[in-house]
């Protein structure tokens, strides 16, 4: 696919930030080869990609995270490198990251302000400070007490705050990286209108989500990368959504397709669940939940950030104690006080925070995929050195992980290809049982299939599995059953064959039993 | 995570909500200043109750007097706490902390015995202190290591120069020092300070000021709360954080000249075990040891909680002073507890 030229819409400027032929290597990772980037002043700029594209990668480079080995920057007309974020915030490139990057401990006004607050012979100004927060924060139409303290706040407003202590070093370029992922629909909305005002003001700003509808809505032009090259550059309006996932995977989207459901697995009547949740709740977690997993089933629980998704799932798992209700597998009351119970009895956990609960970031591929299972074996029995081998190899090739390196550092994996890692680490123990919170969540189409239609041959091999998803869509399509969840209390359960999204959705709103 | 679809639909997402039913005590309750505030104010009650009870027991405990001790007899630990909480609010720790306070009492005696003159063995006792902790800081921040074990090693170290400089214990006669140590501030009613008791409040409102005031003060609040955000904030993270291991270095040596002056002698083994009496007030004091909250206003509130359990089981007579051990223990776990649940109730809830 060959980078089509573009001039912005009126074509009135020239490019406040040119960056070209970027190349960025890491250990063993070419993480993006020859990449040119151009923004316009008063446009929104969308950089598209799957997961490991190298969007990260590309931002980092322009706001001086990473240096790159070649390539030039030209901000303004003049050429830059930026050796720390503090660098490229002095020229007027500021970043707004996916986890709000600001120190929850302190006011809103110090949030903003902080590191160039106005002084008087050495103190801090605060009133002038609170004024000039006040001013920054009226300037975006934005109602939040500057003395507030920023913990106090939910993660939008936070975004928001972020974003004015952004602007109020008359930035000329806004680089958002996935502010909306953990927004709900007013918030991305109330989020829209700031960033069009900056754009009226003539800021550039490069967002970057995962969401095409959000990018459609909000993006003037785009910029698609795929395993770190540049694939093209277009106006919005001429991309068709179908073109531009076509460039953004490199083949056509059969495998969504072809996980149209088989028939709903029947479970056989009288069987013994694996798993049963009898009135099991939390205090002030959850209220008390009947469950029950089948072998071969795929059970979904859905619901909105906050309604006990997460909070049901590691109750199933211990990691939290149950301080109601009853536990049996296959029939038999259990209990378990830690995940080691759990383990034990062949259930496996994947934790919506990969991050801070599943993958070790500084282990090789070779070594995160073994943990759970030399865990399982007992720290006395080592795993012999081929069987290992052989095993990871397995596991890299039928999850397609990449790159297909054992000895890469985990660290500088895609989050599609850690969540793929995670996965298979608990395969390798072979559960009966696996918990599966959120493992699509900030991944890119591709892998998100691939995750899909594993779960979908491992239920087919006897697997059950608890699928846990933001996405309605995915988790209508894939489970066989799906249990809604509002406010910590479960309110329905349906049978997934005959369940539509706007089904799930309908429950939600209302909140009551169909 | 907040639960962020409960909120009315007509609300913009920019908004506060409204102030919910009594503003103060959500204000108390869920934010990170209140909740310091009011671990603050537990402590400040912790005090006075503490201090009723004993005017009730025992007789001429509540006295004005009694009161002053309480600040003549802790100076040294009011400045040490001080420079602890500097750390603590960074999520460091500083073990060194009694270890160079004993270096101080020997290095002065020393020094004053060779005749050296006050005013210049203070500036080289301090010098000494804010270089140990600039060497501590640079390994912590630069070598990217553990403050525990750190500051383990400059415990060690300072403790071990102090037995290079002299092992039997100095008796300190320099005029200046004694006249110093000896002579106090009368006030009305027949009460009296010592001038250690003014350098210690001056200290502490200096490191208020600093605290509160200045960019580098609200830095430390910031590096206390995510490091990684401040750095990407563009503040300056590395100055900050082994700046607060030379304040807490000077800190320490300022104490250790004070406790020379209370002891009048400079001996390797003095100040055992009183880094860990600092962090014990910096904590009943309210501060969170992960960093990012507290006052140094509330670690002087530590150290007089720590020095009235001291002076209730010296007015009892028959008690051990190890009572004053085993309260403390469980004074310190108790606000640990508090602190657990206080953050809990605050935090996260999704």
């Amino acid at each position: 696919m060959t980078s089509a030229r573009l001039q912005p819409s009126d074509g009135r400027d020239a490019p406040v930030v040119e960056m070209s032929a970027i190349t960025v290597e890491f250990p063993g990772v070419k993480a993006l080869q020859a990449v040119d980037l151009r923004l316009f002043p008063g446009e929104v700029h969308a950089l598209m990609g799957e997961n490991g594209a190298g969007k990260s990668t590309l931002i980092k480079a322009l706001t001086g995270v990473y240096a790159y080995d070649t390539g030039t920057v030209t901000v303004a007309g003049e050429q830059r490198e930026f050796s720390s974020p503090a660098d490229a915030q002095a020229a007027g490139i500021s970043t707004v990251y996916q986890e709000v990057n600001l120190c929850a401990n302190l006011s809103v006004t110090e949030n903003i302000t902080l590191g160039r607050e106005p002084r008087r012979l050495g103190r801090i100004d605060r009133r002038a400070a609170r004024e000039r927060a006040r001013a920054v924060l009226a300037r975006l139409n934005l109602r939040i007490d500057p003395d507030s303290t920023l913990a106090t706040h939910p993660i939008a407003v936070q975004q928001l705050v972020a974003i004015a202590r952004a602007v109020d070093t008359d930035a000329r370029v806004l680089v958002l990286d996935e502010p909306t992922s953990s927004l709900d629909a007013d918030e991305v909305a109330e989020l829209f209108r700031v960033v069009r005002a900056l754009r009226d003001e003539g800021v550039a700003i490069l967002f970057v989500s995962h969401f095409l509808d959000q990018v459609y809505e909000i993006s003037d032009r785009m910029t698609v990368l795929r395993n770190g090259q540049l694939v093209g550059e277009h106006r919005t309006v001429d991309l068709p959504r179908l073109q531009l996932i076509q460039e953004m995977i490199g083949r056509e989207l059969t495998t969504l397709e072809d996980l149209e459901r088989a028939a709903t697995r029947q479970v056989p009547p009288g069987a013994v669940p694996r798993l049963s949740a009898r009135g099991v709740g939390r205090a002030g977690a959850l209220a008390p939940v009947d469950v029950d997993v089948h072998a071969g089933q795929v059970v979904g629980l859905a619901g909105l950030l906050g309604s006990g998704r997460t909070e049901l799932t590691r109750l199933l798992f211990g990691a939290d104690r149950i301080s109601t209700g009853d536990l049996h597998v296959d029939g038999r009351p259990v209990r378990f006080r830690t995940p080691r119970s759990a383990i034990a009895r062949r259930i496996g956990f994947s934790s919506e925070d990969r991050k801070g609960e599943g993958v070790v970031g500084d282990l090789t591929v070779r070594d995160n995929l073994l943990l759970a299972m030399q865990a399982r074996r007992g720290w006395l029995r080592p795993i012999p050195r081929r069987t290992g081998d052989e095993l990871v190899q397995r596991y890299i090739r039928a999850l397609d992980i990449r790159p297909a390196d054992p000895q890469a550092l985990l660290r500088n994996l895609s989050g599609g290809n850690q969540q793929k890692v995670l996965l298979a680490r608990w395969l390798l123990t072979e559960p009966r049982l696996l918990l599966l919170d959120e493992p699509t969540r900030g991944i890119d189409i591709g892998a998100k299939a691939q995750i899909q239609q594993l779960v979908a041959e491992l239920a087919g091999e006897g697997m059950s599995v608890v699928f846990v998803s933001a996405e309605l869509e995915e988790v209508v399509r894939i489970c066989d059953r799906v249990v809604v969840l509002r406010d910590r209390h479960k309110i329905a359960e349906l049978d997934g064959a005959d369940t539509s999204v706007d089904d799930v959705v309908d429950l939600i709103a209302r909140g009551g039993r169909s | 995570m907040t639960v962020s679809d409960t909120r009315p639909a007509s609300e913009g997402a920019g908004s506060t909500a409204p102030a919910p039913p009594p503003a103060w005590q959500t204000w108390l309750r869920a934010s990170t200043t209140g909740s310091r505030t009011f671990s603050v104010l537990v402590t400040a009650v912790l005090l006075v109750v503490l201090f009723g009870a004993g005017s009730v027991r025992y007789e001429n405990f509540g006295t004005p007097q009694v009161v002053l001790n309480l600040f003549v007899d802790n100076a040294h630990l009011i400045v040490l706490a001080v420079g602890m909480t500097f750390v603590i609010l960074t999520g460091g720790i500083d073990l060194s902390a009694g270890a160079v306070v004993a270096l101080s009492t020997v290095m002065a005696a020393r020094m004053l015995e060779a005749g050296w003159s006050a005013p210049l063995t203070v500036l080289a006792v301090l010098a000494t202190g804010a270089l140990l902790g600039w060497a501590m800081g640079a390994a912590v921040h630069h070598l990217q290591l553990q403050p525990f074990i750190v500051t383990l090693a400059g415990m060690f170290l300072a403790r071990g120069l102090c037995f290079v400089i002299s092992v039997p214990s100095i008796p300190i006669r320099d005029p200046a020092f004694t006249s110093l140590a000896t002579n106090f501030v009368e006030l009305p009613g027949g009460t009296f300070l010592t001038y250690s008791v003014f350098i210690a409040l001056t200290v502490l409102i200096a490191a208020m000021w600093v605290l509160h005031r200045t960019r580098f003060g609200r830095t430390v609040y910031a590096v206390g709360g995510n490091e990684n955000s401040a750095a990407l904030m563009g503040l300056a993270v590395s100055r900050t954080k082994v700046g607060v291991y030379v304040i807490s270095g000077t800190c320490s040596a300022l104490a250790g000249l004070l406790f020379s002056l209370y002891m009048l002698s400079g001996y390797s083994l003095h100040g055992i075990g009183m880094e860990l009496d600092a962090i014990a007030a910096v904590v009943i004091g309210g501060t969170l040891l992960t960093g990012g909250a507290g006052y140094v206003f509330g670690s002087l509130l530590g150290v007089l909680v720590l020095g009235t359990i001291q002076a209730l089981i010296s007015f009892d007579g028959g008690l051990s002073s190890w009572w004053t051990r085993i309260t403390i223990g469980v004074l310190l776990l108790a606000f640990v507890v508090v602190q657990r649940l206080s953050t809990r109730s605050a935090g996260s809830s999704g």
